[in-house]
């Protein structure tokens, strides 16, 4: 493979287990824009264990997901205090008292950066990506997946039919920091360097908007949404400096003709219907073309 | 020697700022028991659904499930602890398919944090998945189980989260309003499919404004006024009570002005 493949490669590996550190809390509802703070956290993490001698050097890879994991678990609680675009401005607040902390700590190298002095190769980062995959998929299709999307339709009702949403929500912030966590520790490795610069908020933006464009209904969504804005800025280099243009008007487009996300649960119901026949499909048959859109507030007026 | 009393409810009392929106509410559901609560619209029959979900702490008063207190519980325990109820506009999950939304009623019935990783979403086969297939068989169900509920028909939909209630395995049930927008042919499976569930052992508390199911399902009538009970006795003699016909349809008052008023 050449360097610039390969290179595209391990970024779209870092991508997308990246956007799956931000789909577990979107898909509770909850959206994260510090994204780029755990992901530095883990990144660091394992740049520092890395220049202390830590070894064996993969070792600095689960040490990252726990540091970044108690980050995102003691984050968790100051965060869910807040609600809707509050709570994305706390992580987003997060994410920059993250940086700032980077820049003026010289452990950490300040504005120079680190060197991290192990390699891991290509192959690393593919296995880890795909195990994510697998990983986050199993969650959703658990009792503990059903749970939180429970709590993205209806925190009341969802109490009431005895889940613990506070427990819940307290879970899937750790479990994204330890995979934010773990996409900057590969990150680190395999870039062989790290920079405060590069865990900005444009990086929070970006694996934000994978998780939102890709969907979030399914475990598809992250890993169509990486995809996608990994390879079409790549695709689009041909033209030049117009690809951001091009590339900001396909965003706006798919926003406007999607806006659950690319892959929502009917367009999985409408391949797999194409798989196994099944007599009455009511994915199709559906009189409501937008069925994955919530009805109107259904809620009573005194539960709330 | 087992409770006779189901539900004990004693005292309660809420308040909403300056409105006590319920106040002395007492009365009992026996084990087994299909008990009625209508009311006209404000009478409180939702929040005092409310209160003994846990959706609101109580001001004053006590309730007890199966002989033990329930009122210190959060909400979500008391589900565990036998309490299940419907909503009365439909609330089920619109991003989860039929399915799932059964099954999320199952979510107290799990013991223990690995059974929150049991898979229930990636075999067709899987245990907790056919219970629920199954219940909603029962309840005469025949829908697409992983169809969107988002484009059921309203009666549909209202008897899925009746079977949702269910799957927790309540001792007592709670529904509001369950054949609201159900037609004839709806309403009366939805009647005998809940005697079948009371004569397994299930106990009910059911607000409705269609007196004919109340007369069909529950042998007894709670109703509210105002937040106060005025009435607790058996279904046959409520529309003759005079206080009940007074709340309903008020009394005859001559005013200074003249004309006949309504209160």
């Amino acid at each position: 493979m050449s360097g610039y493949a390969s290179g595209i490669v391990a970024i779209l590996c870092i991508n997308l287990i990246f956007a799956y550190g931000v789909y577990v809390t979107a898909a509770a509802g909850q959206l994260n824009l510090g994204g780029a703070g755990y992901q530095a956290i883990g990144a660091y993490a394992a740049a520092v264990l890395s220049t202390q001698g830590w070894t064996p050097g993969w070792g600095t890879i689960p040490a990252a997901m726990i540091i970044s994991a108690l980050v995102g678990f003691l984050i968790a609680f100051p965060v869910l205090r807040t609600r809707g675009v509050y709570m994305v401005l706390a992580t987003f607040a997060f994410a920059q008292v993250v940086s700032g902390v980077l820049l003026r700590t010289s452990l950490f190298g300040g504005a120079i950066g680190m060197v991290v002095p192990d390699y891991l190769p290509l192959s690393v980062l593919i296995l880890a990506a795909v195990l994510t995959t697998l990983f986050v998929f199993f969650l959703m299709a658990s009792r503990f997946g059903l749970a939180i999307r429970a709590i993205h339709d209806d925190e009341a009702v969802a109490t009431i039919m005895g889940v613990d949403v506070r427990g819940m929500q307290v879970t899937v912030f750790t479990i994204g920091g330890a995979l934010a966590g773990l996409s900057g520790a590969l990150y680190a490795h395999y870039f062989s360097f790290v920079e405060a610069q590069y865990f900005n908020p444009n990086l929070s933006i970006f694996v934000l908007l994978f998780v939102l464009i890709g969907g979030t209904q399914t475990a598809w969504g992250p890993l169509a949404g990486s995809l996608f804005f990994t390879l079409i800025p790549e695709a689009l280099r041909i033209g030049g400096s117009w690809r951001f243009v091009v590339f900001g008007v396909t965003i706006v487009l798919m926003m406007a003709i999607r806006p659950e996300g690319m892959i929502t649960r009917t367009l999985i119901a409408r391949i797999s219907s194409l798989f196994h026949r099944r007599p009455s499909s009511s994915a199709l048959s559906l009189p409501n073309a937008r069925p994955d859109l919530p009805d109107a507030r259904m809620g009573d007026q005194h539960a709330k | 020697m087992p409770n006779e009393d189901m539900l004990q409810i004693n005292g309660l009392a809420k308040r909403f700022g300056g409105l006590m929106v319920t106040q002395d509410v007492s009365f009992t559901v026996r084990r087994g028991g299909r008990k009625a609560l209508i009311g006209p619209n404000g009478a409180g029959k939702t929040t005092l659904f409310n209160l003994m979900s846990g959706v609101y702490p109580l001001d004053l008063g006590t309730i007890s499930l199966d002989g033990a207190r329930i009122d210190h519980l959060p909400s979500r325990k008391r589900i565990a602890a036998g309490l299940s109820r419907s909503f009365q506009n439909i609330r089920l999950m619109p991003h989860l398919s039929v399915i799932e939304n059964v099954m999320l009623g199952q979510h107290s019935q799990i013991v223990g944090p690995l059974a929150l990783f049991n898979p229930i979403g990636l075999m067709r086969g899987n245990q907790a998945r056919k219970a629920a297939e199954d219940r909603l068989k029962r309840a005469g169900l025949d829908v697409d189980p992983d169809g969107p509920v988002s484009g059921l028909p309203y009666g549909t939909r209202k008897r899925i989260e009746v079977v949702r209630a269910l799957m927790s395995n309540p001792k007592l049930l709670m529904l509001d309003e369950p054949a609201a927008g159900l037609n004839p042919k709806e309403t009366s499976e939805l009647s005998s499919f809940l005697k079948e569930e009371a004569e397994s052992g299930l106990t009910l508390l059911v607000v409705e404004h269609d007196m004919s199911f109340v007369h069909d399902l529950c042998d007894e009538t709670l109703v509210l006024n105002f937040g106060r009970l005025i009435y607790d006795g058996p279904t046959g003699e409520v529309q003759n009570d005079p206080a009940v016909r007074e709340a309903y349809l008020g009394t005859r008052r001559v005013s200074n002005a003249g004309g006949d008023r309504a209160a």
